[in-house]
Protein backbone atom coordinates (compact mmCIF):
# COMPACT_ATOMS: atom_id res chain seq x y z
CA UNK A 1 0.00 0.00 0.00
CA UNK A 2 1.17 3.67 -0.45
CA UNK A 3 0.93 6.15 2.05
CA UNK A 4 0.97 9.82 2.34
CA UNK A 5 2.39 12.19 4.83
CA UNK A 6 1.36 15.60 5.35
CA UNK A 7 4.15 18.43 5.92
CA UNK A 8 2.14 22.15 7.03
CA UNK A 9 4.59 25.01 8.23
CA UNK A 10 4.64 23.69 11.69
CA UNK A 11 4.32 20.11 11.55
CA UNK A 12 7.05 18.21 13.96
CA UNK A 13 5.85 14.14 13.46
CA UNK A 14 5.96 14.13 9.81
CA UNK A 15 9.57 12.85 9.76
CA UNK A 16 8.38 10.46 12.93
CA UNK A 17 5.44 8.91 10.66
CA UNK A 18 7.31 8.45 7.53
CA UNK A 19 9.91 6.71 9.64
CA UNK A 20 7.93 4.38 11.27
CA UNK A 21 5.91 3.61 7.46
CA UNK A 22 8.94 3.13 5.76
CA UNK A 23 11.59 1.45 8.12
CA UNK A 24 9.35 -0.55 10.40
CA UNK A 25 6.95 -1.39 8.24
CA UNK A 26 8.80 -1.35 4.80
CA UNK A 27 6.09 0.37 2.59
CA UNK A 28 5.86 3.38 0.66
CA UNK A 29 5.24 6.79 2.50
CA UNK A 30 5.48 9.76 0.05
CA UNK A 31 5.62 13.07 1.78
CA UNK A 32 2.69 15.77 1.24
CA UNK A 33 3.78 19.50 1.13
CA UNK A 34 1.06 21.71 1.93
CA UNK A 35 0.91 23.27 -1.15
CA UNK A 36 0.27 20.11 -3.45
CA UNK A 37 -2.71 19.32 -5.01
CA UNK A 38 -1.78 16.23 -6.06
CA UNK A 39 -2.03 13.10 -3.55
CA UNK A 40 0.05 10.90 -5.92
CA UNK A 41 -2.55 8.11 -5.62
CA UNK A 42 -2.23 7.05 -1.53
CA UNK A 43 -4.37 4.96 -0.24
CA UNK A 44 -4.02 6.10 2.97
CA UNK A 45 -2.65 10.20 4.20
CA UNK A 46 -2.07 10.72 7.31
CA UNK A 47 -1.82 14.48 8.98
CA UNK A 48 0.71 14.46 11.37
CA UNK A 49 1.19 15.91 14.36
CA UNK A 50 2.94 19.53 15.11
CA UNK A 51 1.56 22.69 15.37
CA UNK A 52 0.53 23.79 11.71
CA UNK A 53 1.06 27.44 11.25
CA UNK A 54 1.84 28.02 15.37
CA UNK A 55 -1.55 26.75 16.38
CA UNK A 56 -2.74 30.37 15.66
CA UNK A 57 -6.08 31.57 15.57
CA UNK A 58 -7.16 28.29 16.85
CA UNK A 59 -5.28 25.15 16.71
CA UNK A 60 -5.80 23.70 12.73
CA UNK A 61 -8.08 26.42 11.68
CA UNK A 62 -5.29 28.18 9.19
CA UNK A 63 -3.90 24.62 7.96
CA UNK A 64 -7.82 23.29 7.24
CA UNK A 65 -7.52 26.22 4.20
CA UNK A 66 -4.23 24.87 2.65
CA UNK A 67 -4.32 23.25 -0.79
CA UNK A 68 -4.22 20.41 0.24
CA UNK A 69 -7.15 20.14 2.29
CA UNK A 70 -9.06 20.36 -0.27
CA UNK A 71 -7.12 17.49 -2.37
CA UNK A 72 -7.73 15.61 1.07
CA UNK A 73 -11.56 16.23 1.13
CA UNK A 74 -11.92 14.87 -2.22
CA UNK A 75 -9.90 11.62 -1.62
CA UNK A 76 -12.34 11.50 2.15
CA UNK A 77 -15.42 12.14 0.03
CA UNK A 78 -14.36 8.94 -2.56
CA UNK A 79 -13.86 6.91 0.45
CA UNK A 80 -10.40 7.27 1.02
CA UNK A 81 -8.57 6.47 4.41
CA UNK A 82 -7.31 9.82 6.31
CA UNK A 83 -5.59 9.46 9.73
CA UNK A 84 -5.22 12.53 11.81
CA UNK A 85 -2.92 12.63 14.62
CA UNK A 86 -3.30 15.22 17.23
CA UNK A 87 -2.55 18.31 15.62
CA UNK A 88 -3.95 15.93 12.27
CA UNK A 89 -7.18 15.23 14.26
CA UNK A 90 -7.65 18.88 14.74
CA UNK A 91 -7.34 20.17 11.61
CA UNK A 92 -9.88 17.45 10.86
CA UNK A 93 -12.18 18.82 13.32
CA UNK A 94 -11.73 22.12 12.08
CA UNK A 95 -12.22 20.85 8.02
CA UNK A 96 -15.17 19.26 9.32
CA UNK A 97 -14.12 16.07 7.82
CA UNK A 98 -15.07 14.85 11.79
CA UNK A 99 -17.31 15.85 14.15
CA UNK A 100 -16.66 17.92 17.15
CA UNK A 101 -14.07 19.94 18.51
CA UNK A 102 -10.58 19.75 20.32
CA UNK A 103 -9.83 22.78 23.43
CA UNK A 104 -7.63 23.25 26.16
CA UNK A 105 -6.97 20.53 28.34
CA UNK A 106 -9.08 20.85 31.45
CA UNK A 107 -5.84 21.20 33.49
CA UNK A 108 -4.83 23.40 31.42
CA UNK A 109 -1.25 21.93 31.60
CA UNK A 110 0.42 20.48 28.53
CA UNK A 111 0.46 16.64 29.22
CA UNK A 112 3.67 14.44 27.99
CA UNK A 113 3.32 11.10 28.88
CA UNK A 114 1.97 7.03 28.18
CA UNK A 115 -1.64 6.56 28.32
CA UNK A 116 -4.00 3.99 28.46
CA UNK A 117 -6.29 3.19 25.50
CA UNK A 118 -9.45 1.13 25.35
CA UNK A 119 -10.45 -0.39 22.04
CA UNK A 120 -14.01 0.55 21.78
CA UNK A 121 -14.67 -1.01 18.08
CA UNK A 122 -13.01 -2.78 15.75
CA UNK A 123 -15.36 -3.18 13.20
CA UNK A 124 -13.39 -0.41 11.26
CA UNK A 125 -10.55 0.22 8.83
CA UNK A 126 -8.13 1.85 11.39
CA UNK A 127 -8.38 -0.06 14.86
CA UNK A 128 -8.84 -4.23 14.34
CA UNK A 129 -5.92 -5.37 15.44
CA UNK A 130 -7.73 -6.07 18.57
CA UNK A 131 -10.61 -7.08 20.43
CA UNK A 132 -12.96 -4.91 22.13
CA UNK A 133 -11.70 -4.24 25.74
CA UNK A 134 -8.36 -4.64 24.85
CA UNK A 135 -5.85 -1.94 26.47
CA UNK A 136 -3.47 -0.54 24.61
CA UNK A 137 -0.37 1.55 25.88
CA UNK A 138 0.28 4.78 23.61
CA UNK A 139 2.14 8.13 24.12
CA UNK A 140 0.14 11.44 24.56
CA UNK A 141 2.04 14.91 24.07
CA UNK A 142 -0.60 17.86 24.00
CA UNK A 143 -2.22 21.09 25.37
CA UNK A 144 -5.55 21.26 23.71
CA UNK A 145 -6.28 17.29 23.37
CA UNK A 146 -9.74 18.05 24.97
CA UNK A 147 -12.42 16.45 23.03
CA UNK A 148 -15.86 18.26 23.19
CA UNK A 149 -19.01 17.68 20.85
CA UNK A 150 -22.75 17.97 22.12
CA UNK A 151 -24.57 15.17 23.59
CA UNK A 152 -26.35 14.41 20.63
CA UNK A 153 -23.45 13.57 18.40
CA UNK A 154 -21.65 11.86 21.20
CA UNK A 155 -24.54 9.59 21.60
CA UNK A 156 -25.23 8.91 17.83
CA UNK A 157 -21.37 8.90 17.67
CA UNK A 158 -21.98 5.82 20.30
CA UNK A 159 -24.44 4.12 19.07
CA UNK A 160 -22.86 3.74 15.27
CA UNK A 161 -19.28 2.69 16.91
CA UNK A 162 -17.51 5.76 16.07
CA UNK A 163 -15.93 5.87 18.75
CA UNK A 164 -12.86 3.95 18.46
CA UNK A 165 -10.50 4.78 21.59
CA UNK A 166 -11.16 6.13 24.73
CA UNK A 167 -8.64 6.71 27.71
CA UNK A 168 -9.09 4.48 30.95
CA UNK A 169 -6.99 3.32 33.99
CA UNK A 170 -4.25 0.53 33.00
CA UNK A 171 -6.62 -2.36 33.93
CA UNK A 172 -9.22 -1.01 31.35
CA UNK A 173 -11.87 0.57 33.59
CA UNK A 174 -13.36 3.78 33.62
CA UNK A 175 -15.71 6.35 35.65
CA UNK A 176 -19.06 5.06 35.02
CA UNK A 177 -19.80 8.50 33.92
CA UNK A 178 -16.34 9.51 32.21
CA UNK A 179 -13.77 12.07 32.31
CA UNK A 180 -14.30 14.83 35.34
CA UNK A 181 -12.02 14.68 37.50
CA UNK A 182 -10.23 11.05 36.80
CA UNK A 183 -6.80 11.37 36.22
CA UNK A 184 -6.63 8.54 33.69
CA UNK A 185 -8.10 11.13 31.37
CA UNK A 186 -5.08 13.32 30.76
CA UNK A 187 -7.26 15.94 29.02
CA UNK A 188 -10.91 15.83 30.34
CA UNK A 189 -12.12 14.88 26.55
CA UNK A 190 -16.23 14.30 27.45
CA UNK A 191 -16.49 10.60 27.85
CA UNK A 192 -12.82 9.84 27.88
CA UNK A 193 -12.96 10.34 23.91
CA UNK A 194 -9.31 9.31 22.56
CA UNK A 195 -10.01 9.03 19.10
CA UNK A 196 -13.24 9.20 16.66
CA UNK A 197 -13.95 8.33 13.64
CA UNK A 198 -16.52 10.01 10.59
CA UNK A 199 -19.99 8.17 10.03
CA UNK A 200 -18.61 6.96 6.31
CA UNK A 201 -16.45 5.15 8.19
CA UNK A 202 -13.17 6.68 6.49
CA UNK A 203 -12.00 9.13 8.14
CA UNK A 204 -10.04 8.87 11.67
CA UNK A 205 -8.55 11.09 14.34
CA UNK A 206 -7.11 10.32 17.47
CA UNK A 207 -4.87 12.54 20.15
CA UNK A 208 -1.82 9.71 21.29
CA UNK A 209 0.68 9.10 18.85
CA UNK A 210 1.04 5.95 17.14
CA UNK A 211 4.14 6.80 15.61
CA UNK A 212 5.93 7.82 18.89
CA UNK A 213 4.81 4.15 20.16
CA UNK A 214 5.14 1.91 17.14
CA UNK A 215 9.05 1.77 16.77
CA UNK A 216 10.06 -1.88 18.46
CA UNK A 217 13.57 -0.48 18.69
CA UNK A 218 12.26 2.59 20.85
CA UNK A 219 9.77 0.70 22.53
CA UNK A 220 12.78 -2.23 23.57
CA UNK A 221 14.34 0.46 25.79
CA UNK A 222 11.38 1.02 28.30
CA UNK A 223 9.74 -2.15 28.04
CA UNK A 224 11.85 -4.92 27.13
CA UNK A 225 9.64 -8.37 25.66
CA UNK A 226 6.81 -6.28 25.38
CA UNK A 227 6.18 -7.38 21.75
CA UNK A 228 4.26 -5.69 18.86
CA UNK A 229 4.34 -2.07 20.10
CA UNK A 230 0.44 -0.93 20.39
CA UNK A 231 1.33 2.27 18.04
CA UNK A 232 2.00 0.27 15.32
CA UNK A 233 -1.67 -1.80 15.05
CA UNK A 234 -3.14 1.40 14.30
CA UNK A 235 -0.94 1.34 11.05
CA UNK A 236 -0.96 -2.37 10.85
CA UNK A 237 -4.90 -1.83 11.22
CA UNK A 238 -4.49 0.20 8.06
CA UNK A 239 -2.24 -1.71 6.09
CA UNK A 240 -4.27 -4.82 6.66
CA UNK A 241 -7.26 -3.35 5.86
CA UNK A 242 -6.33 -1.86 2.55
CA UNK A 243 -4.98 -5.25 1.35
CA UNK A 244 -8.10 -6.56 2.40
CA UNK A 245 -10.24 -4.35 0.46
CA UNK A 246 -8.09 -4.93 -2.84
CA UNK A 247 -8.67 -8.84 -2.77
CA UNK A 248 -12.10 -7.79 -2.52
CA UNK A 249 -12.15 -5.37 -5.39
CA UNK A 250 -9.93 -7.94 -7.24
CA UNK A 251 -12.36 -10.57 -7.11
CA UNK A 252 -15.39 -8.66 -7.85
CA UNK A 253 -13.46 -7.94 -11.37
CA UNK A 254 -13.27 -11.95 -11.82
CA UNK A 255 -17.08 -12.05 -11.31
CA UNK B 1 -13.80 51.42 8.49
CA UNK B 2 -12.80 48.73 11.27
CA UNK B 3 -14.83 45.59 12.65
CA UNK B 4 -14.82 44.35 16.15
CA UNK B 5 -14.84 41.23 16.38
CA UNK B 6 -15.76 39.14 19.57
CA UNK B 7 -15.55 35.20 20.33
CA UNK B 8 -16.49 33.80 23.36
CA UNK B 9 -16.81 29.97 24.05
CA UNK B 10 -20.76 28.91 23.48
CA UNK B 11 -22.67 28.28 26.52
CA UNK B 12 -21.71 24.99 28.11
CA UNK B 13 -18.44 24.60 26.48
CA UNK B 14 -16.10 23.82 29.10
CA UNK B 15 -13.81 26.95 29.29
CA UNK B 16 -10.58 25.67 31.48
CA UNK B 17 -9.15 29.15 31.43
CA UNK B 18 -11.85 31.47 32.60
CA UNK B 19 -12.12 28.97 35.52
CA UNK B 20 -8.74 29.44 36.57
CA UNK B 21 -8.90 33.02 36.13
CA UNK B 22 -12.33 33.24 38.48
CA UNK B 23 -10.41 31.23 40.96
CA UNK B 24 -7.12 33.47 40.64
CA UNK B 25 -9.38 36.77 41.34
CA UNK B 26 -11.22 35.23 44.05
CA UNK B 27 -7.77 34.34 45.48
CA UNK B 28 -6.89 38.06 45.24
CA UNK B 29 -9.79 38.65 47.21
CA UNK B 30 -12.48 39.65 44.92
CA UNK B 31 -15.12 37.81 46.01
CA UNK B 32 -17.94 39.13 44.11
CA UNK B 33 -16.36 37.25 40.69
CA UNK B 34 -18.84 34.61 39.46
CA UNK B 35 -18.24 32.59 36.44
CA UNK B 36 -15.45 33.84 34.40
CA UNK B 37 -15.42 33.13 30.60
CA UNK B 38 -12.61 33.98 28.19
CA UNK B 39 -12.68 34.64 24.34
CA UNK B 40 -10.99 36.68 21.89
CA UNK B 41 -10.99 40.44 20.67
CA UNK B 42 -9.90 41.23 16.95
CA UNK B 43 -10.01 44.59 15.29
CA UNK B 44 -9.73 43.91 11.35
CA UNK B 45 -9.22 47.20 9.22
CA UNK B 46 -11.82 47.10 6.26
CA UNK B 47 -11.48 49.13 2.80
CA UNK B 48 -14.02 48.90 0.46
CA UNK B 49 -15.47 45.65 -1.16
CA UNK B 50 -16.82 45.83 -4.64
CA UNK B 51 -19.10 42.99 -2.30
CA UNK B 52 -20.88 45.11 -0.83
CA UNK B 53 -22.13 45.24 2.76
CA UNK B 54 -19.28 44.85 5.14
CA UNK B 55 -21.63 43.82 7.95
CA UNK B 56 -22.64 40.63 5.43
CA UNK B 57 -18.79 40.14 4.70
CA UNK B 58 -17.93 40.52 8.38
CA UNK B 59 -20.54 37.59 9.13
CA UNK B 60 -18.64 35.36 6.14
CA UNK B 61 -15.23 36.24 7.79
CA UNK B 62 -16.22 34.85 11.37
CA UNK B 63 -18.36 31.87 9.68
CA UNK B 64 -15.49 30.58 7.37
CA UNK B 65 -12.67 31.35 9.50
CA UNK B 66 -12.79 33.56 12.84
CA UNK B 67 -14.74 31.76 15.04
CA UNK B 68 -15.90 27.54 15.10
CA UNK B 69 -19.56 27.10 15.54
CA UNK B 70 -18.86 24.06 17.64
CA UNK B 71 -17.33 25.82 20.30
CA UNK B 72 -17.95 29.38 19.77
CA UNK B 73 -20.14 32.06 19.28
CA UNK B 74 -19.00 35.60 17.53
CA UNK B 75 -20.40 39.16 17.94
CA UNK B 76 -18.93 42.27 15.53
CA UNK B 77 -20.06 45.87 15.63
CA UNK B 78 -18.37 47.88 12.56
CA UNK B 79 -17.06 51.49 13.09
CA UNK B 80 -16.55 53.53 10.73
CA UNK B 81 -14.28 55.77 12.72
CA UNK B 82 -10.33 55.30 12.70
CA UNK B 83 -9.15 52.57 15.74
CA UNK B 84 -7.73 54.52 18.54
CA UNK B 85 -5.03 55.74 19.64
CA UNK B 86 -1.56 53.48 18.52
CA UNK B 87 -3.28 51.77 15.97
Amino acid sequence: MKWGVVTFPGSNDDHGTLHVLREVLGHEAVSLWHKSRDLHGVDCVVLPGGFSYGDYLRCGAIARFSPVMSAIGEHAAQGGLVLGICNGFQVLCEAGLLPGALVRNRSLSFVCREASLRVESVANPFVNMALVGDVWRIPVKHGEGCYIADESTLDQMERDGQILLRYCRDDGSRSRDGADGSDYNCNGSLRDVAGVMNATRNVFGMMPHPEHGADPALREVSWPGSGVPDGLRIFQSIAGWVADRGQRLAVDSMR
Amino acid sequence: MIARVFITPKKGVLDPQGRAISSSLHALGFGEVGDVRMGKYLEIRLGASPEGDPSARVRAMCERLLANGVIEDFRFEIDQESPGRGA
